[in-house]
């Protein structure tokens, strides 16, 4: 199993950067995931380390062996492609064997090593059909039999389960994050999904416009975002914003305020602000919830409710025209333009010094 | 939006009456008066009322076979030989001439010859021209199908790159299919004429040790030439189409083969010719097809000659139906020719089906 360091990777079309310059450190075994908005650079920095893509400048490191120049099947690497790539006219088995084929692999060698994928992956019984008799999910299988056959010390993924419908995504999500587990190999996946990042991954890079926003533990993410573009990113419904001003700047906390907001102390966790200036509150939607004293912090009327058993989603409309969702783990009513008074705890909202 | 028109059934048929019109007057109708002429014994311009003959043409045609003789005895039973230790053999004409004792081979006359032991076997038919066409054809599409076909994919697996100004390639490659066959021929003429380019490249090429030859007038060489000029001006077509088959195959199989190590021609051998299967059976279909109807070429450039070296089964049915006036002649030609093209057609559709 391997190491992959990237430093100061850029890749440039003609005069346009679409990857600028971007640091990366995948420790052995590591599950990693790149996440980002569709034409941030995902697939690029995925395929310059598979080698399919030429590395403009920087470089990038497998198990300490500088690697920009090694043809891709030099490189250790396995790669899961969005459309699967399997050929269409081999069967399974022929499919999952191929990189052994290439390399002209004894007969019995081609049997264990196909026969061992087939049964990590319970596909045993799909082996003599071809990909035309295979459903979508079957087909991304082969793919990742044909994978698991090289053996490599790191496994790419390119948005695998793009193309499934709902229900397989998830179960083929858990199968990989098994196959992590079981395989035990670094492995570097893309999505856009961030779902699919928040589960799957040790270790989430988010990407925008080709440069890195923010790498670390899910959790650590989802808790203390570096910045609004990832505390917006993270998190299912997203979290709400709030344009506020600054009114004073304390030895942990800012105080602010805005014309829904009364006025609050929220811990700054080291940003700089100064007094005066326009700042954005970002408060997750489970945080909020009805303020127990009727009085609350943050006022607005109630536009929406929407009940899906586990918890309900209101939509709040606030006295500026913006807008904020409240999820609550409990199944309750609230009337369509009632006023509603809001509160969180601040220890759970975060500051920026970004407007949006 | 259901309007009347697009409803109505006979709007659908006046939309197809002006393809189905052209097609029936031009292919459809052609083709059966093709086959009942072959029946008559009609003439292109003749005093005489049309009678119908069955199937004479065909007999006249198709009617082929094999004549032993024996080497002439001389009185004490030995073999007669000439100056060269050869058997002499009796003429082929003493058989097929007025002979009662072998009225099967009445009329015949020899195509060619082979020795078994000291017995000469002639094979001798009715219409020995017509059997050359047929050999001519069939030896052309043999060795132009193939070969076009493989020149026709080399060429658009190397136009099939992302090179700079790699359009001008393809424009030159394709050029030759639209200028008009016949002025080609024409060309190409020249090209094979005694003082003509081909024999001063040689000549050059050699230093002088190459003499020049009447590529077109030499019964050795003339077919070989118009196989090689047919397959330089119809080759940017096909490399059209395999082109256009090399477009359909995802490049992502292509970058999934790069990440397992293939080498160019596991590339080829795994990815690129599965995926061009399809592509495959249309190119050997058209390609075998307008092998078959080969006739411009031959017209413009050797009338068929020398010595019907040439001459091939379109060529035999225009030059039968409008040279020597036997339309029901050409005719029969028209429909053993349309026979073994559905012959061939059919065995290729059924070696190259899906498994
Ligand atoms: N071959 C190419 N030529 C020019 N621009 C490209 C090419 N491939 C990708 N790009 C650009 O690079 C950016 C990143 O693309 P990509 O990595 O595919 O995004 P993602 O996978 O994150 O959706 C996009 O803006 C895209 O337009
Ligand atoms: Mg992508």
């Amino acid at each position: 199993m391997a190491t992959v360091k990237l430093r100061d990777l850029r890749k440039s079309y003609g005069d346009v950067e679409v990857i600028k310059g971007v640091d990366i450190d995948i420790a052995d075994g590591e599950f990693v995931v790149f996440v980002g908005p569709s034409g941030c650079g995902k697939s690029t920095l995925l395929r310059m380390i598979a080698g399919l893509e030429d590395i403009t400048d920087g470089t990038l490191e497998i198990d300490g062996q500088r690697v920009n120049d090694l043809e891709p099947s030099k490189r250790g690497i396995a790669m899961v492609f969005q459309s699967y790539a399997i050929f269409p006219h081999m069967t399974v088995r022929e499919n999952v064997a191929f990189g052994l084929t290439i390399n002209k692999a004894s007969k019995a060698e081609k049997e264990e090593k196909v026969a061992e994928a087939a049964r990590i992956l319970q596909m045993e019984h799909l082996l003599d059909r071809r990909p035309s008799e295979l459903s979508g999910g079957q087909r991304q299988r082969v793919a990742i039999g044909r994978a698991i056959v090289r053996d490599p010390k790191v496994f790419l993924f390119d948005e695998p389960l793009s193309n499934l419908d709902a229900a397989l995504r998830m179960d083929m999500r858990m199968e990989i994050g098994k196959l992590h587990q079981d395989l035990d190999a670094s492995m570097i996946y893309v999505t856009h999904d961030q779902v699919e990042a928040m589960t799957l991954a040790d270790k989430i890079v988010v990407l925008k416009d080709g440069k890195v926003m923010q790498i670390g533990a899910p959790m650590e993410l989802y808790h203390e975002p570096a910045n609004l573009f990832v505390a917006g990113f993270l998190g299912a419904p997203s979290m709400n914003f709030l344009d506020v001003t600054v009114h004073a700047v304390n030895d942990t906390t800012v105080t602010i305020s805005s014309d829904s907001l009364d006025q609050i102390d929220v811990p700054h966790k080291g940003r700089s602000f100064t007094v005066g200036q326009a700042a954005t509150l970002g408060v997750r939607p489970q945080y909020l919830h009805p303020a127990a004293d009727e009085v609350g912090r943050l006022h607005g009327k109630v536009i929406l409710t929407e009940r899906l058993g586990s918890e309900t989603v209101i939509d709040i409309g606030l006295a500026d025209g913006s807008k904020v969702i409240a999820a609550l783990a409990e199944d309750s009513i609230q009337i369509a333009g009632t006023d509603v008074n809001l509160d969180f705890d601040p220890n759970q909202a975060h500051i920026f010094p970004e407007t949006r | 939006m259901a309007s009347k028109l697009t409803t109505s059934n006979r709007a659908g048929w006046a939309f197809a009456f002006p393809g189905f019109g052209l097609l029936a007057m031009f292919i459809v109708v052609p083709f059966f008066f093709a086959f009942y002429l072959s029946l008559t014994n009609q003439r292109l311009i003749s005093p005489n009322p049309t009678e119908f003959v069955g199937l004479d043409n065909y007999r006249s045609l198709l009617s082929i076979s094999v004549l032993s003789i024996e080497p002439e005895v001389d009185d004490a039973g030995a073999v007669v030989r000439n100056e060269d230790g050869n058997p002499k053999y009796p003429r082929v004409r003493t058989f097929t001439r007025n002979n009662p004792e072998y009225p099967q081979y009445a009329g015949m006359r020899e195509w060619f010859r082979w020795h078994s032991g000291d017995t000469a076997k002639v094979v001798v038919a009715t219409d020995v021209v017509f059997w050359k066409s047929l050999r001519n054809t069939l030896m052309f599409v043999l060795v132009v199908a193939p070969v076009q076909g493989a020149i026709a994919l080399g060429l658009a697996l190397l136009i099939n790159q992302r090179l700079r100004a790699i359009n001008i390639y393809r424009a030159i490659y394709f050029m030759p299919v639209v200028v008009s066959i016949v002025v080609v021929s024409l060309l190409w003429r020249f090209l094979y004429a005694e003082e003509g380019l081909l024999n001063s490249i040689l000549g050059a090429l050699s230093f002088g040790m190459f003499e020049g030859r009447d590529w077109l007038g030499d019964p050795d060489t003339a077919l070989g030439a118009i196989k090689a000029m047919s397959i330089w001006q119809a080759v940017g077509f096909h490399m059209v189409i395999w082109l256009s088959g090399l477009q359909t195959i995802s490049p992502t199989l292509y970058e999934a083969s790069s990440i397992e190590g293939a080498s160019k021609w596991q590339t080829f051998r795994y990815v690129t010719w599965p995926g061009l299967r399809n592509t495959a059976v249309l190119v050997l279909i058209v390609i075998t097809m307008q092998a078959f109807a080969l006739f411009a070429q031959i017209d413009v450039m050797t009338n068929g000659g020398p010595l019907d070296s040439t001459t091939t089964v379109v060529f035999q049915a225009v030059e039968r139906g409008y040279g020597k006036q036997d339309i029901s002649g050409g005719s029969a030609i028209s429909v053993v020719l349309f026979l073994i093209v559905l012959t061939i057609s059919l065995i290729q559709r059924y070696l190259t089906r899906e498994k």
